[in-house]
């Protein structure tokens, strides 16, 4: 819960969305992402920090460069706090009956 | 966002669920109610003050619903209506909108199983009378039903950011 209110907090300001979504495309640099915007490099690594604080995004080194990415356990859970108590519980049984299905057929 | 109305058309009073299972009905049925501890999110969806470690169905009419803590104590959540083995289950649901035990509130949940094909179950679960939530009817819906739409929470979320 916490978690979701603040990844949606985060996503409360446009320019991190707008950066948010160019993650959408796959892993990106920080010189990658800040191209075409009108914002600057330093603006936008901070930005990306509240976004990793949110949990909304990963980052990992390659070569000299950080490459950021989106999470996509922090969308799930996301979606499961959007998504309402029921909605929550039944996912969570579908995939529990499908696994003891599985389960059985290999018996 | 929470004060939106709830859409003409929709029961208030109701909330309707379908989910599409690629199991058997019985299997469905027994991981629904003999496991219910595997797959209900109890880390979120619980009341007791001890950590939850198990929900558990009473396998009859009259049954009890409760969760299990891990100090061994049990904090009831409902009883059972009805018991319709593979098909049919009814619930009680007695938690009151302040996430405490009310064992009059007396909200209903049915969940059919309706079997589709060898390996396909269609569950439809119904959590209904939700009038009995009294003033707080609305509120509770929403938590049950849904939160709100992306695209709409988006826009009040950048709404507030733009405003502050």
């Amino acid at each position: 819960m916490a978690n979701a209110e603040l990844a949606l907090g985060a996503l409360g300001d446009p320019t991190r969305r707008l950066i948010f979504k160019r993650l959408r495309g796959g892993a990106r640099s920080v010189q990658e992402i800040a191209q075409g915007m009108d914002v600057s490099r330093p603006a936008v690594s901070q930005h990306l920090k509240v976004l990793k604080e949110a949990g909304l995004v990963v980052d990992r080194p390659e070569g000299t460069r950080r490459l950021y990415s989106v999470d996509a356990r922090a969308l799930e859970a996301l979606r499961r706090w959007l998504d309402g108590f029921w909605n929550d519980a039944l996912v969570a049984f579908k995939d529990a009956a499908e696994r003891e299905a599985t389960k059985e057929r290999k018996r | 966002m929470t004060e939106q109305p709830i859409p003409a058309g929709v029961d208030p009073n109701s909330v309707r669920k379908v989910v599409g299972v690629q199991a058997p009905q019985d299997v469905a049925w027994r991981v629904f109610t003999e496991r219910m501890g595997t797959w209900w999110p109890l880390a979120t969806y619980k009341i007791g003050k001890a950590n939850a470690v198990d929900a558990v169905i009473e396998p009859r009419v009259g049954g009890r619903w409760y969760e299990r803590g891990d100090d061994g104590s049990t904090c009831d959540w409902g009883r059972v209506l009805s018991w319709e083995p593979h098909s049919r289950l009814v619930l009680t649901w007695d938690i009151n909108a302040d996430w405490q035990p009310d064992p009059k509130l007396n909200t209903e949940i049915e969940v059919r199983f309706i079997a589709e094909g060898k390996d396909r179950t269609r569950v439809e679960l119904e959590h209904r009378r939700l009038d009995r939530f009294g003033a707080r009817r609305d509120e509770m819906r929403r938590i049950f039903d849904t939160e709100g739409d992306w695209g709409r929470l988006l826009e009040s979320f950048a709404r507030s950011a733009a405003a502050a």
